[in-house]
């Protein structure tokens, strides 16, 4: 990896995506391996950003690597392109990559960088999902040592996340993982999806894009490739299950404002009356209603 | 299930803590009286140590503090690798391993299925922090069982074969009481049905009848599953109750080997006898 005679030339005046060239080459490298080693977490150099690590620089530094003048990026957070994050996120990359566009429409994207969502539309060939990840290691909730960690994936022992799987069914009945829920990508490494709900994992599932995972604190990058099985960890007699949406009288929550009985649904406590239900996924539900205030 | 191969062949089973010399094995030993090498300073914790199990035998391996008696388990278990010598491991299929060679990936997938370790201590063989349900879950998980249901009926059943209360399989390990803990531990380590377990100081620290129980268990398990088993102990009685043979360390060395009985009726060597004096 040591760079020999054909050392980028850096002009830090007209840098298109912030990064360096050092950096670009050694991110695209780390994606390639971890594309090669589906589910492997390749360590790379995360770089210094202009926003505090957590904060979704994993993600930002694998789109600024592979985004390229004639991309068009979406940028979503909890399913919302214009929450706080999501605008920020997308405000930085816009200004450091001239003539990327932006656009907020899932069908029009060719790289979302998402955190906890991925979109409800299906996505389709040519577009890329990147994702910023706080914990890259599925089995840090049962092993501190992250030595410890490699060996258990060297050796393809998750032993012992089956047996948090195991107490949680004793104990509640039902796997009681909300979101990051741990999959075995190819029938060899396990990941952890990052904290996507358990209702996006079965969309990683033969995908026809690829999925990257960016941690820049962790320093790690994976991906899943497109068209590869991803096959979240459950017993046999007890299934995986995704969220259920349905009302104490066993009907299924509708989106109070577009009408969906088929996406992911926020509940919106109001105080003395009953929840309001509404689509997390806020460019699926502008669609279905026709983007009314032309989103 | 009768083999006329042993399960386990030792041979000159040596492990120096230390960069070890030329003249460690020669300078230390039983007949030197030590077993730090007074040329270069090195730990000789075993040395030459050779013998072997038979299907369904239970050997035991007794000698005082510091005798290189845990060194034995340690080495076998894989917990630690041979300075020199070799071992050879027999499963019933017919494949074997050189002990000496194995590698990583081996190690794990002989500890995870075909070993059985239980320790003195039950921190060191049992997580804490997961029920004694899953303990006993997490070996079976390691074999590649994913059904649910299977794994609990295979661990009530484990806890009724240890005496566990069936109702106890929710609790911690941390709730139950000293002999219990050491029941739990011998239920885990048979949870894969292995080929060859180690038990190291099972019965230490616990009071009579506890021991009692725990040692009339290991009996039954031997007869009922033909487990071949290594006891590693420095009290006679255990010795007596359950191993047909036994070996006598000292300064990690092997000073007298062979029946039981015969080793505490008729000690020859001197260490052995002034063991069996102190002991009567």
């Amino acid at each position: 990896m040591t760079p020999t005679s054909d050392v980028p030339q850096t002009n830090p005046g007209t840098q298109f995506g912030f990064l360096d060239d050092f950096a670009v080459r050694e991110i695209r490298r780390g994606l390639l391996k971890a594309l090669a080693i589906p589910g492997y977490q390749v360590p790379y150099a995360s770089r210094e950003m202009p926003i505090a690590r957590g904060f979704g620089t994993g993600g930002m530094q694998i789109t600024l690597a592979i985004a390229t003048p004639e991309d068009r990026l979406k940028v979503i957070d909890q399913g919302a392109d214009d929450s706080v994050n999501a605008v920020s996120l997308r405000r930085f990359i816009a200004a450091s990559c001239p003539e990327l566009s932006t656009v907020t429409r899932t069908p029009e994207a060719t790289i979302i960088q998402t955190r906890h969502r991925v979109p409800e539309r299906p996505l389709v060939t040519g577009q890329i999902m990147v994702y910023q990840v706080p914990y890259p290691d599925p089995l840090q909730i049962v092993e501190p040592s992250e030595a410890k960690r490699r060996a258990s994936h060297a050796h393809g022992d998750y032993a012992r996340l089956w047996v948090k799987l195991y107490e949680d069914v004793v104990r509640f009945r039902e796997v009681a993982i909300s979101n990051r829920y741990p999959a075995r990508v190819a029938g060899r490494y396990v990941i952890d999806p990052s904290p996507i709900p358990r209702w996006d994992l079965p969309k990683l599932h033969r995908s026809p894009v690829a999925h990257l995972f960016g941690a820049g604190r962790e320093k790690k990058l994976y991906a899943v490739p497109p068209f590869t099985n991803v096959v979240p960890l459950a017993f046999d007699d007890v299934p995986f299950e995704v969220e259920r949406f349905h009302d104490a009288a066993g009907k299924r929550n509708r989106c109070q404002r577009c009408g969906a009985d088929d996406t992911f649904l926020d509940e919106i406590p109001l105080t003395g009356q009953a929840s309001r239900w509404q689509c997390n996924d806020q460019d699926r539900c502008s669609e279905n209603l026709g983007y009314p205030n032309g989103a | 299930m009768v083999r006329e191969t042993p399960v386990l062949t030792a041979s000159g089973l040596t492990r120096i803590y230390g960069r070890g010399c030329s003249d460690c094995v020669r300078l230390t030993g039983d007949a030197q009286g030590r077993n730090i090498c007074p040329a270069c300073g090195s730990v000789v914790a075993l040395a030459e140590v050779s013998f072997e199990l038979w299907p369904g035998e239970i050997l035991g391996v007794m000698g005082e503090s510091g005798s290189g008696k845990s060194s034995v388990v340690k080495l076998l278990h894989l917990d630690d690798r041979m300075t020199a010598g070799s071992a050879t491991f027999r499963e019933s299929d017919g494949r074997s391993h050189e002990l000496a060679q194995v590698d990583e990936v081996e190690i794990r997938r002989l500890r995870d299925t075909r070993f059985g370790m239980v320790h003195q201590n039950p921190h060191l063989g049992l997580n804490f922090g997961v029920s004694a349900g899953g303990n006993i879950a997490e070996r079976l998980l390691c074999g590649g069982e994913r059904r649910f249901a299977v794994i609990r009926e295979t661990a009530l059943g484990l806890l009724d074969r240890t005496e566990v209360p069936r109702g106890r399989i929710d609790h911690q390990p941390g709730q139950f009481s000293g002999g219990m803990q050491q029941r739990l531990q011998i239920a885990r380590a048979l949870a894969p049905r292995p080929e060859l377990l180690f038990l190291d100081e099972v019965t230490t620290g616990l009071d009579l009848s506890v021991q009692a129980r725990i040692l009339d268990l290991i009996l039954e398990i031997q007869r009922e599953l033909g487990v071949a088993m290594i006891v590693v102990t420095h009290d006679l009685g255990v010795v007596r109750l359950l191993a047909s043979r036994t070996i006598v360390l000292r300064h990690g060395r092997v000073v007298e080997a062979g029946l039981t009985d015969q080793i505490l009726e008729d000690p020859q060597h001197a260490y052995t006898q002034q063991l069996v004096m102190s002991a009567l």
